[in-house]
């Protein structure tokens, strides 16, 4: 079956498309599917060191599009996974440098042999945006549970529904817990009640994003990780499966997790 | 004065409540592109247009912007006043 392309975005920069884009990357590929990550961030090049593959780059996307490379030339595999590829972009060259239609051409010729095609989105309404959600079976919208992030992800969501590539989903990024508990965080309940669109998935927040984010190994990778399971969650979601959402009412802190030690060791 | 029992009111109140009381008036405005001022001055002319065929209280009127799913709808709350009849003869 011809690959299904998913782009990954969020209006406001800063809440985790690039982290989420590497980590469903990794959590399909995982789960035995054959994916390609493309950064749509033309100028702003990251997603090659959050899935740590800055080192191998040689062709990048603007080279597939102005014909310097094939297209397998820019892939570039990831030897931790079976699977799992990337299209780097440029970064010497601004996003006028790629046309919609040009990302259309290049999913088209990707499809065929791939399950997945992740694209991850710049942030803000311009350009890069149209670039990434043109050639979109599926667009996944990130957001973080706070008024800004919200409100753009609003605008961007209504933007895809004008574009008629809607409706997307959404996934909900570092929520913390225990703010959620005291009133002093927007719930996933609360977003999703404002942004009206369906949740896939919901993401806690995590110190060990950003470790494993130094190390280039995206945390999906890490078995013993929440938010690691969070996003392979969503991947199993993508794949069609029925999975319930993580309850994220665990207490974290040291009290709340001395607690839940000693009732496991109960048990 | 009514700022400091604003205030007083809005302490006890949490702050991801208020953020998103917020958040779903400024979405309603994103979302349609229709202002707050805007539907003031709709509020008034609508009052004038129907106080020529009924007779209705000004003051009691309300306009509201509410949230469906992904649909903003305009809920308009209009109460008539009674007829006063004239006892016959």
């Amino acid at each position: 079956m011809p690959a299904k392309v998913i782009t990954i975005t969020s209006g406001k920069g800063g809440v985790g498309k690039t982290t989420a884009t590497a980590n469903l990357g990794a959590a399909l590929a995982l789960q035995g599917k054959k994916v390609v990550c493309v950064d749509g961030d033309i100028g702003l090049r990251n997603l090659d060191v959050v899935l740590g593959l800055e080192n191998r780059i040689v062709y990048d996307l603007v080279d597939i599009v102005e014909g310097r490379c094939r297209l397998r030339q820019a892939m570039i595999r990831d030897k931790r996974l079976p699977e799992l590829y990337l299209i780097p972009s440029a970064q010497t060259r601004d996003k006028s440098a790629v046309s919609p239609s040009d990302m259309v051409r290049l999913c088209e010729e990707l499809r065929p042999e791939l399950d997945f095609i992740l694209i991850d989105s710049p942030a803000g309404i311009e350009r890069g945006f149209r670039n990434a959600i043109a050639p979109a079976d599926q667009i996944l919208v990130v957001t973080n549970p706070e008024v800004s992030a919200v409100r753009d992800a609003d605008r961007i969501i209504g933007i895809i529904e004008a574009e008629e590539k809607g409706p997307p989903r959404l996934i909900i990024n570092r929520i913390k817990p225990n703010m959620v508990k005291r009133g002093d965080m927007l719930s996933a309940d609360d977003v999703i009640e404002l942004l009206a669109i369906e949740l896939i998935g919901l993401i806690p927040e995590d110190e060990e994003v950003i470790t494993s984010t130094n190390r280039g190994t995206p945390i999906a990778m890490d078995n013993k990780s929440r938010s690691g399971q969070a996003f392979r969650n969503i991947a199993q979601r993508l794949n069609g499966h029925q999975i319930p959402f993580l309850s994220l009412d665990q207490d974290t802190s040291l009290f709340g997790r001395l607690g839940r030690i000693i009732r496991q060791g109960g048990n | 004065m009514s700022g400091f029992f604003d205030r007083l009111l809005s302490r006890d109140k949490k702050s991801a409540d208020q953020a998103k009381e917020r958040m779903k008036l400024v979405l309603i405005h994103d979302r349609t592109d229709f202002s707050h001022a805007s539907l003031e001055k709709l509020k008034d002319e609508l009052i004038g247009v129907i106080s020529r065929h009924v007779d209705i209280d000004p003051g009691a009127v309300r306009i509201d912007m509410t949230q469906d799913g992904r649909q903003q709808r305009l809920i308009a709350d209009i109460p008539l006043k009674a007829v006063r009849r004239r006892r016959l003869g």
